[in-house]
């Protein structure tokens, strides 16, 4: 049965190897997505001003309580033609395509997005704000302190919580496959269903997906330890 | 926006509510028990217990619930143990292999908030209990279980919002709950933002009604 998933053209072996380059790609293109989604939101979040606030109440409620699949549904379906509505505003009068990356990409990062939303949140507001007013007091211009205060502290209160999200956007990538993106899933499924082997591929699917979380769980480790270099703990 | 069809699809995207209450009702049913004897085997003493149980833990956390229905849906039915054995009539059928990944997947993520939940009653207060003569399971019961219940409720509200999300992979075999519905209607009437919109609305309902009742019990659990 192993030999099934031998390299080269006789095994599935380097096809699913491939499936799981794109999952990764795909993860890692939602997740930056999502950083931006999630640092806007979490600015608009914590802005005084009112329809911000409501628009991002409103995206991190709908992105974070309606099925991802739907999400991906919506995009999938509905995305050529927002593209193209959005493109004859400007004049443009053919029909845009979105390639399935894309689509996978965008579906995922606003989902990600939501949860970044709610880390990156409590990070900012974990920053002291005698700090802030403190960097204002030795002069720096808002943007400065934000830059030099705000943002690298931010980052390490996240790091965490972002962990958790990426944890949960590489395993949303597996619902992409229903729009026949070639990653781990869609590539298990074309091989269960040519081979009639189904269990050996899912199982197969299964371990890239835990090689992959497990192996970016211990670079977020790492990389945590990395960012408290330098901070004192209460105890030890 | 076209409303008619929007009011239209209503009628038939609650069709798909019974079954998506169904699924998440039973896998969260079955999915406490699995979390008990996992969080329970996670804090035991025995070595085998314990790996076996953090095992199945790391690996229902650590991959995506599509693959787990998929495997247990698909590739169980291509051995022929399987098929003979008196497991085929349950294992044949789409809505208890999806009933049973969701109810192993959230039965992995319950047994981590169980198991916290434990750990966070204080050790004296177990110590006391002992020294005043209840034996290990009666201050299991009296003093560990109440507290824990209520440290773990939060989390667990948190948990069942995620299934009635997750049993929307339920439709990726075969069966019409809302999302199963909202796809095929998608599929005959391209209308896919009124659809999306009105299933969306259902969906964030029912996860409210699941985050208010959560919150009922925390209040009622609460200490005064």
């Amino acid at each position: 049965m192993l030999e099934l998933l031998a390299f080269g053209p006789a095994g599935w072996g380097d096809e699913m190897l491939r499936g799981a380059a794109t999952t990764i790609a795909v993860a890692v293109a939602a997740f930056s997505l999502g950083l931006i989604f999630g640092s806007l939101g979490a600015w608009a979040k914590l802005s005084a001003n009112r329809p911000a606030v409501w628009a991002a109440e409103i995206y991190t409620t709908v992105a974070r309580g309606v099925p991802e699949l739907l999400v991906i549904y919506l995009l999938f379906f509905g995305g050529g033609a927002a593209a193209t509505a959005f493109g004859r505003l400007f004049g443009y009068d053919g029909f845009v395509e979105i390639d399935a990356f894309t689509i996978g990409a965008i579906a995922v990062g606003l989902i990600s997005g939501a949860y970044s939303t709610e880390v990156i949140r409590g990070a900012a507001r974990a920053v002291p704000k005698g700090q802030l007013e403190a960097a204002r007091a030795c002069g720096m211009s808002p943007l400065l302190a934000f830059r030099r205060v705000m943002v690298p502290q931010t980052l390490r209160y996240a790091l965490p919580g972002l962990g958790n999200v990426w944890q949960l956007t590489l395993k949303d990538t597996a619902l992409v496959s229903v729009t026949a993106l070639a990653e781990i899933m869609r590539m298990a499924n074309v091989a269960a269903n040519s081979t009639r082997q189904p269990f050996i591929f899912y199982m197969a699917a299964m371990l890239l997906y835990l090689a992959l979380s497990t192996g970016s769980s211990f670079l977020f480790e790492r990389a945590e330890r990395r960012s408290l270099r330098g901070v004192r703990r209460a105890a030890a | 926006m076209n409303w008619e069809l929007m009011w239209d699809s209503l009628p038939k995207l609650l069709g798909g509510v019974p079954l998506t209450l169904q699924l998440t009702g039973l896998s969260l049913a079955v999915g406490v028990l699995i979390a008990a004897v996992a969080a329970a085997a996670r804090l035991s003493d025995n070595l085998l217990f314990r790996s076996a149980a953090w095992s199945y833990v790391f690996i229902f956390r650590g991959t995506p619930l599509l693959v787990q229905i998929f495997l247990i849906y698909y590739g169980l039915g291509q051995f022929d143990a399987v098929r003979q054995s008196f497991l085929w009539p349950v294992l044949r059928e789409a809505y208890w292999c999806a009933v049973l990944a969701l109810a192993l997947n959230t039965g992995a993520y319950a047994s981590e908030i169980f198991r916290g939940a434990v750990l966070s009653v204080p050790h004296g207060q177990v110590e006391a209990a002992r020294a005043c003569g209840m034996s290990r399971w009666l201050a299991f019961r009296r003093i560990v279980a109440p507290q824990a219940l209520r440290q773990a409720l939060p989390a667990y509200g948190n948990e069942v919002v995620l299934m009635v999300k997750a049993s929307s992979l339920a439709s990726t075999v075969t069966l019409l709950e809302i999302t199963g519905v909202a796809r095929r209607l998608i599929s005959q009437t391209y209308a896919v933002f009124e659809i999306f919109i009105v299933a969306g609305l259902i969906y964030l309902a029912l996860n409210t009604l699941a985050a208010v009742a959560v919150r009922w019990c925390e209040k009622r659990l609460a200490t005064a």
